[in-house]
């Protein structure tokens, strides 16, 4: 199953961030496609140390079928960042995450294997942790980073659909989806042709 | 949110009206005054929350952010007492909207039963108006929230016209539970809502984020701030940030003079108007009025009958959800497209009760993804199995008003500002156990019907509340048995009306707002004639 950048746009549109191809809804301010976000603009760290990290826990979290994953990821995080204090929170959740690696296995995050990843984050307890934004640092490495992907994946349509709901919560999918009396195949869904 | 510190908050001269409380009952008061011209002010406690809804909604789908609408600090502090736990601050909201903000939006008419209990079954009282003097200020209200329905509920009273939205279809697993029901000769209807089927009063249709409780980022649910903000365009003065802590009265007692309200920046003001509309909710008007006691009423205001604070009423959850061999396609949208009304009027129990067929049984992937203790393949593999089959019934049964359910002052435990916080004193009694066991039965019937494995049940031993307080300002024609008379003025101050549940002598099985609209726009009809 193929996550594309579309997808990510989807998730972020349902937050009301940015992005085109979902419902315009009128509470949030208009979707356009050009809205840069800010805080990240002029700060060439965060493309080169957060997303790879970011992309690298994504490899461990999402089922091994995702495919597509640094696309979506790096479009997600992005436009997530038009919140200055959580940019700033992952920011720092993803930089001690990349030190305990360094810590313990001299290399960056993104360099370690997915079985090291994974086991990195369950060490570090992170799964079992509460999701707290300003916890100890598993608590934070949940919330601003685990907790943070699994949304943005299991969200969107894409993601939904791979545990059978095509309009997950939080995801503004119409009302036709609750009447439907199985799960629409992405071939049949309107717009997704133009991917 | 808007910024507490900056804002005026300062009093407004020569006002006609003064609102306490900025949820659909002040908001519907404040909205058809201001629209005749009068001077209205509203003194709300809570935000304002501005903007969009994605902090509330971050807050809702992700563990770890707390209350997407901040109920729970020491301005919230109470008190639980009596047999059952009342969890007061998980069933109101503070802020202009008033709890519509995190409500569901289910809005049924009560029946002509509802009305009349006393004299058609002999428990209970009966209201000093009927279902007929209501009628048109139902459909006024049905207007005034945008109601979705359709006229297909053959046990529904009698009504003059259709809703103004069309009903939402059915669902996907009101298709299912059809069959049953249609075997054991179970009537099915659509359940009128307070959202937008198609684009309605400035707000957006639905578009299925499925979170209606607690937050609609669409608009398309119906909250109170529609009518803050009409009223705000038709000149009212709406203090947000603006906890009102006393109203006081002239020498003779007979008429409330000013509300006193304390603000961010720790100043108190005097709010001065001709009349006063109380519209705080049923715990927070009564802790107000106790709170106002004086010499003239020293078992509070407005309280020479003694009854304010008894009666609290509530309605109580009956549930019952297992699995089923086949999709059933659940928490695609937050709210119910079917019901029953059929066991409703029943007499064995006497309590009303009312049917849900849900739309949102068992867990949503993405919810419980946020809470899993594993991820990858281990956890798709976990989320599908959770997901897909889960098939659910819910009922509201009546809870008959009884002396000993109140709210009273904790005078021991004080709140941020030094005031009493409320004490919910309520328990379960034994009738109302015995109608959600009945409400049991049903489920169970219908359930078994389809084959469903029946793995949880909400009935006597575990129900909780609804979040509808009602009873504790009772409306009545006897001032020595009641609070407000039947135009819901109080019988002790000429200018002091009361609006919202608080005023139910009896709450039958039916959610309470649409009534609580019903009778604002009555209240306001009132006072039209009075302010001129
Ligand atoms: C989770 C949930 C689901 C619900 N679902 C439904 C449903 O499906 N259908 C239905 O009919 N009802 C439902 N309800 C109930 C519904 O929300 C209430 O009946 C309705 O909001 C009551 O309106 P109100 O204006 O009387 O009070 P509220 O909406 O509670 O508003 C009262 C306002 O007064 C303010 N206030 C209180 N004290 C003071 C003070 N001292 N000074 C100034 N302001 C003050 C509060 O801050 C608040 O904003 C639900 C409630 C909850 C919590
Ligand atoms: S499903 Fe609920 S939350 Fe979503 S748009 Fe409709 S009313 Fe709003």
């Amino acid at each position: 199953m193929r996550l594309t950048r579309r997808d990510a746009l989807t998730v972020l549109a349902g937050l009301g961030i940015g992005g085109g191809g979902a419902v315009a809804v009128d509470r949030f301010d208009p979707p356009t496609a050009e809205r840069q976000p800010t805080g990240v603009g002029d700060d060439g760290d965060f493309s080169t140390d957060v997303l790879p990290t970011m992309v690298a826990a994504a490899a461990v979290v999402y089922p091994s079928e995702a495919t597509g994953v640094s696309e979506f990821v790096e479009t997600y995080v992005l436009g997530r960042t038009t919140e200055e204090d959580r940019t700033e929170a992952m920011r720092a959740a993803v930089t001690e995450l990349d030190s305990v690696a360094r810590d313990w296995y001299d290399v960056p995050f993104s360099d370690l294997s997915t079985e090291e990843r994974d086991s990195l984050l369950r060490e570090l307890g992170v799964d079992t942790a509460d999701p707290v934004p300003d916890g100890t640092i598993s608590e934070r490495i949940r919330f601003h980073v685990v907790n943070e992907l699994l949304y943005a994946f299991y969200a969107s349509p894409t993601g939904g659909r791979l545990v059978g709901i095509e309009n997950p919560i939080g995801h503004p999918g119409g009302v036709e989806s609750y009447q439907r009396e199985t799960m629409e195949t992405p071939a049949t869904e309107e717009g997704r042709e133009d991917e | 949110m808007s910024d507490a510190a900056e804002t005026d908050r300062t009093p407004v001269e020569d006002a006609d009206l003064c609102i306490v409380g900025a949820g659909p009952a002040g908001g519907i008061v404040a909205h058809r005054l201001a629209a005749t011209g009068a001077r209205v002010v509203v003194l709300e406690a809570g935000p304002r929350f501005d903007g969009d809804r994605r902090d509330q909604l971050d807050r809702h789908v992700r563990p770890g952010l707390g209350d997407p609408w901040e109920m729970g600090g020491p301005r919230d502090e109470f008190t639980s007492s009596g047999g059952s736990f009342y969890p007061l601050n998980a069933s109101r909201v503070k802020g202009v909207g008033g709890s519509t903000l995190h409500w569901q939006g289910m809005v049924m008419r009560l029946h002509e039963r509802d009305f009349e209990l006393a004299s058609r079954h002999g428990v209970g009282v009966d209201w000093p108006i009927s279902y007929d003097d209501l009628k048109p200020h139902y459909a006024a209200a049905e207007r005034e929230l945008g109601v979705a329905g359709a006229v297909d509920n053959p046990y529904a009273p009698p009504r003059d016209e259709p809703y103004p939205l069309p009903a939402f279809p059915p669902s996907h697993s009101d298709s299912i539970f059809a069959e049953a029901c249609e075997r054991l000769g179970i009537d099915m209807h659509s359940v009128p809502n307070a959202r937008n089927s198609e684009p309605y009063d400035g707000r957006s249709s639905c578009v299925g984020y499925g979170t209606c409780k607690p937050v609609c980022p669409s608009g398309a649910k119906y909250t109170a701030e529609s009518h803050v903000e009409k009223a705000e365009s038709a000149g009212a003065h709406v203090i947000d940030h603006a906890r009102v802590r006393r109203l006081e009265h002239d020498e003779s007692g007979e008429r409330v003079v000013a509300a006193r309200y304390t603000t961010p920046d720790g100043e108190t003001h005097r709010q001065e108007a001709d009349q006063f509309v109380l519209a705080c909710g049923g715990v927070e008007n009564v802790r107000l009025l106790l709170l106002s006691a004086s010499a003239a009423y020293p078992d509070g205001l407005a309280n020479s009958s003694g009854v304010v604070g008894r009666y609290f009423m509530d309605h109580l959850f009956a549930g019952m959800g297992g699995r089923l061999d086949r999709p059933t396609r659940q928490n695609h949208v937050g709210f119910n497209t079917s019901e029953t009304h059929q066991f409703y009027d029943d007499t064995d129990p006497v309590n009303g009760l009312k049917l849900e067929f849900l739309n949102y049984a068992g867990p949503s992937p993405v919810v419980d993804a946020l809470h899993a203790d594993t991820w990858g393949d281990e956890l798709r593999t976990q989320l599908a199995d959770a997901y897909g089959t889960h098939i659910a019934m819910g009922a509201l049964v009546e809870q008959l008003p009884r002396e000993d359910n109140y709210v009273t002052l904790d005078s021991e435990t004080t709140d941020d500002l030094g005031d009493p916080v409320p004490e919910v004193h309520w328990a379960v009694d034994d009738e109302t156990k015995a109608a959600l066991t009945r409400a049991n039965e049903i489920q169970a019937s219908v359930l078994d019907e389809l084959g469903v494995d029946i793995d949880w049940t909400v009935g006597p031993e575990n129900t909780g509340p609804a979040f509808h307080h009602m009873g504790t300002t009772r409306m009545g024609d006897d001032p020595d048995s009641s609070v407000v008379d039947a135009e819901c003025r109080t019988h002790d101050l000429q200018n002091l009306w009361i609006a919202g549940s608080s005023v139910f002598p009896t709450g039958g099985a039916m959610n309470p707002t649409l009534t609580i609209a019903a009778l604002s726009v009555r209240i306001a009809e009132s006072l039209q004639q009075r302010i001129e």
